[in-house]
């Protein structure tokens, strides 16, 4: 009986523990929600915590037009659509290539392209500037576009690679023996086995370029190809420290793709990150 | 079969253009950057052979040494944090949640997903004390705790602080995500056997918990690692390196240098040193791994 009680307090706590962990995680998330629909007035007069009055979507009209919200979503989406489908074409050839396929250096092209994994963006930063602004290509959409490519294929290789690893032979030769070209091999029974691997590398991709700042911010100059995340940046300077209200409508804005993403492919990037993609 | 996977041109067309593209892009830069340090000035001013003097003046230059410790000591609060706390949430979930468990591990990996500006963003106002109180200072003083009201990114003492636990408070999620997967893989049978010989609590993590988890706690600390050496983003967006260079890193000296001072040369040698803290970090905390085998 004792034994039970002190069961019971002790994963009273526990849980009490994980719930506080929880909100600590999520409140401020739920803080910015609210506070992008509170009118200007609505800080000095409240504390910061208040839930707010009514929902102000004026802010978010604001943000949009006046805070060029439009132009950095639609040059962020641009860049990132065009880098991941190359990226995915890229590391589901070479994967399969280094793993099933048969040639002399294909473990040594394999680990070549694994180094990739370690090198700090920041190295490559100065020769890559001096490079695009000697072929003309600065303040283009085409640089970001490339170094994203370039820059996202280490690791998708990575994971692609692992998992091809992981299917069984049996089913290509059985095509192979069906009459199964390489290429007709490769988009009709490759691809969809891989389906779980392709859209974990697209996540995280996703993921990584909709959140690069140091390359767009290096490359690009002009405002009105800049891309959502160097926008948010220099936001404040736009409205003033004092707008809050369309700050956190912008800032709201620029997490909607990937909270949408998320809800979205939530069990298939949880199922492809704890089962093999990620442990490689 | 063989004759299929041994396609010469296929092989060609599959590996050729990304081949290009990497090395291009991703590897030339990193050789051309040690041939940048040798160099004084930036390309096309001032640029002469400066030999290994570029590489001397580091360690004379306190704002370099400055970077570096900062650098350092996010690292290592960072690092712990989020792989330590990732693994706490990990055993939690697995051991005392039983209802909410998929719910819950969703709610702690939003924040795993939002762009680092954006984070940033809301954070600074969540410090704010200045024109009127943000979250914290706010409800801090509405708990009667108005003597810890201060402005936590706005001065030295708490700047890195604060920032730390913004970029442990993002990640946190994402390791809880893959130890709580590993944590699956491990049989129930091996988990009872050890309750039933009486290991309990940490006595069990100790002993059967953490060896099994071993190789994904490294994996997780050399992902870790690598990502808060970079430390850029976060800093940037949260404090911009201030107050003073409180919280400026590697990276942002080294973007400094060459993009506003225009020193491309010493910038490059920067730029390696932090290529090396990487190679060399990481190679490191591999070594525990292979120790064991």
């Amino acid at each position: 009986m004792k034994a039970e009680k002190k069961f019971t307090l002790k994963s009273g706590l526990i849980k009490l523990f994980i719930f506080l962990l929880v909100v600590v995680e999520i409140y401020p998330i739920f803080w910015m929600l609210t506070a992008s629909f509170k009118q200007s007035y609505e800080w000095s007069s409240k504390p910061a915590y208040a839930l707010n009055e009514g929902f102000y979507f004026q802010n978010y009209v604001d943000a949009w037009t006046r805070g060029n919200m439009a132009t950095y979503f639609k040059n962020s989406l641009l860049c990132t659509l065009i880098a991941l489908v190359f990226i995915v074409i890229f590391s589901t050839t070479v994967g399969f290539a280094v793993t099933k396929m048969e040639w002399k250096f294909k473990n040594a092209v394999a680990k070549y392209f694994q180094l990739g994994i370690m090198v700090p963006v920041a190295t490559s930063l100065i020769p890559l500037f001096q490079i695009y602004n000697k072929v003309g290509l600065l303040n283009t959409r085409a640089s970001l576009i490339i170094t994203y490519i370039a820059f996202g294929l280490s690791l998708s290789i990575f994971l692609v690679t692992g998992y091809i690893r992981s299917l069984p032979d049996e089913i290509m030769e059985a095509a192979v023996i069906d009459g199964c070209g390489i290429y007709k091999l490769m988009w009709y029974v490759v691809v969809p086995l891989m389906k779980n691997a392709i859209v974990t590398v697209l996540v995280l991709q996703f993921f990584f370029k909709w959140n690069d700042l140091l390359f767009s911010m290096t490359f690009i100059s002009s405002s009105s190809l800049k891309t959502v995340q160097t926008g948010l940046l220099y936001f404040s300077d736009e409205f003033g420290a004092k707008n809050w209200g369309a700050i956190f409508a912008s800032v709201s804005m620029s997490i909607l793709p990937m909270l949408g993403l998320y809800m979205a492919l939530n069990k298939t990037v949880m199922e492809g990150m704890t089962a093999g993609a990620v442990k490689g | 079969m063989k004759n299929v996977l041994k396609n010469k041109k296929a092989i060609a067309l599959f590996v050729v253009p990304a081949f290009l593209v990497y090395s291009i892009i991703v590897v030339l830069p990193v050789f051309w950057s040690f041939y940048y340090s040798l160099y004084s000035g930036s390309p096309g001013l001032k640029w002469e052979f400066a030999g290994l003097k570029n590489y001397a003046m580091l360690f004379k230059d306190k704002n370099f040494v400055a970077a570096l410790w900062v650098n350092i000591r996010y690292v290592a609060v960072v690092m712990l944090g989020q792989v330590g706390l990732g693994l706490c949430l990990a055993l939690m979930f697995h051991f005392w949640l039983k209802k909410f468990k998929n719910f819950v591990r969703t709610l702690v990996f939003f924040p795993v997903v939002l762009p680092t500006v954006a984070v940033g963003q809301l954070f600074s106002k969540i410090y704010e004390i200045q024109p009127s109180y943000g979250l914290l200072n706010s409800v801090l003083s509405s708990l009667g705790l108005d003597h810890l009201v201060q402005p936590w990114i706005g001065q030295a003492s708490t700047a890195l602080g604060a920032l730390s636990f913004m970029d442990i408070w993002v990640a946190m999620g994402f390791y809880s995500v893959i130890f709580y997967g590993a944590l699956l893989d491990i049989s129930h049978d091996v988990i009872e056997a050890a309750r039933i010989d009486g290991a309990n609590g940490w006595d069990l993590f100790r002993t059967v918990l953490a060896p099994l988890l071993r190789p994904m706690i490294i994996t997780s600390l050399i992902f870790s690692f690598s990502g808060t050496v970079k430390m850029f983003e976060s800093s940037l967006a949260l404090t911009n390196g201030g107050p003073g260079n409180a919280t400026k890193s590697l990276s942002m000296y080294m973007y400094n240098v060459s993009f506003s001072y225009n020193k491309v040369g010493y910038g490059s040698v920067i730029a390696i040193v932090i290529f090396l803290i990487c190679i060399m970090g990481s190679t490191l905390i591999g070594r525990f791994d292979k120790k064991e085998l």
